[in-house]
């Protein structure tokens, strides 16, 4: 995969839970360019083109960084607080998708500057439903930052 | 139950918070909505100033970014670095398709970038998508009285 053109970085080390990801997105056709991350540091690798992904470029960020909080070895939190403090990376959008009802937890992602804190529904059809709303949001409704500034043209109008 | 969140629309066009208005009316949002049409104006809002002492504070901000006074990047600066403010969402809404815009308002914290769509239809369902996000799975930050 062409990791230039990732639309979606998924960061969950569950199996099942990025499964029910990639189905929902793939039912909405917006799974073409999502690259799976199986922990925080993989995920940072990726975003600060490190380790295995030292031919990567700050030029090509993803649309969007679709971020678990619990984690194994760098937790979401570590991983969001990372982005937003670079100002490399700091203009990713980043989602945090918990299954944690941390209170807590919400307002240190709202603090360390997450661009939306979702709860991730227990239930099958609900956790489809989000994915797809969240999908279709950050994919088509909004706009992503422009390659930290360097990019000449801002896209197509929408 | 969980309480409806407030929204509070910054946008200089009468028109086009009267259509945000009526977008919103038809989805199913029932909470309260209140408006500021410049940059001064929804500062003094948001900070609960003189004749806004007793302003609801927001759950959501939809923000315009060129608007009279104090343009929304302003705005969006004041409230990000506000304690009180800082963690409410801000949705920048604007017609402006230029590249600094984009990255200037992510660099200062804009939760997103939405374009405003100058057709109807489009208006009508970019305002619902954003209503359905926002106020449906997300979960949004204690509001801070």
């Amino acid at each position: 995969m062409n990791t230039d053109e990732v639309d979606i970085l998924l960061v969950d080390d569950s199996q099942d839970d990025v499964d029910l990801t990639l189905h929902a997105l793939r039912a909405e056709k917006l799974a073409n360019h999502v690259f799976i991350a199986r922990d925080g540091e993989e995920a940072l690798d990726f975003l600060f083109c490190s380790g295995p992904h030292a031919q990567r470029s700050f030029d090509h960020p993803p649309k969007l960084v679709l971020l678990d909080l619990k984690m194994p070895k760098v937790d979401g939190l570590q991983v969001l607080k990372q982005i937003k403090a670079d100002p490399r990376t700091r203009t990713i959008p980043v989602v945090l998708m918990t299954s944690s009802r941390e209170e807590r937890d919400m307002a240190s992602g709202y603090d360390l500057g997450v661009n939306s804190y979702i709860q991730k529904p227990v239930d099958f059809s609900e956790f489809r439903k989000v994915v797809k709303l969240l999908g279709l949001y950050w994919l088509v409704t909004n706009r992503p930052p422009v390659n930290n500034g360097k990019s000449q043209t801002a896209g197509q109008g929408s | 139950m969980k309480p409806v969140p407030a929204l509070f629309i910054v946008d200089d066009n009468p028109a086009d918070l009267g259509l945000a208005r009526e977008a919103l009316a038809r989805c199913a949002y029932r909470g309260q909505i209140s408006s500021a049409g410049d940059g001064v104006e929804a500062m003094a809002f948001l900070t609960r100033r003189e004749k806004f002492a007793d302003a609801v504070r927001p759950d959501l901000v939809i923000l315009d970014l060129n608007l009279p006074k104090k343009d929304g990047l302003a705005v969006l600066a004041g409230m990000k670095a506000h304690p009180e403010l800082r963690r409410i969402p801000v949705v920048i809404f604007s017609t402006s398709q230029l590249a600094r815009d984009i990255t200037r308002s992510y660099e200062l914290g804009a939760n997103c970038y939405i374009s405003k769509p100058g057709n109807l239809n489009e208006f009508f369902s970019t305002i619902k998508a954003i209503e359905e996000f926002w106020f449906g799975p997300v979960k949004l930050p204690p509001r801070g009285e």
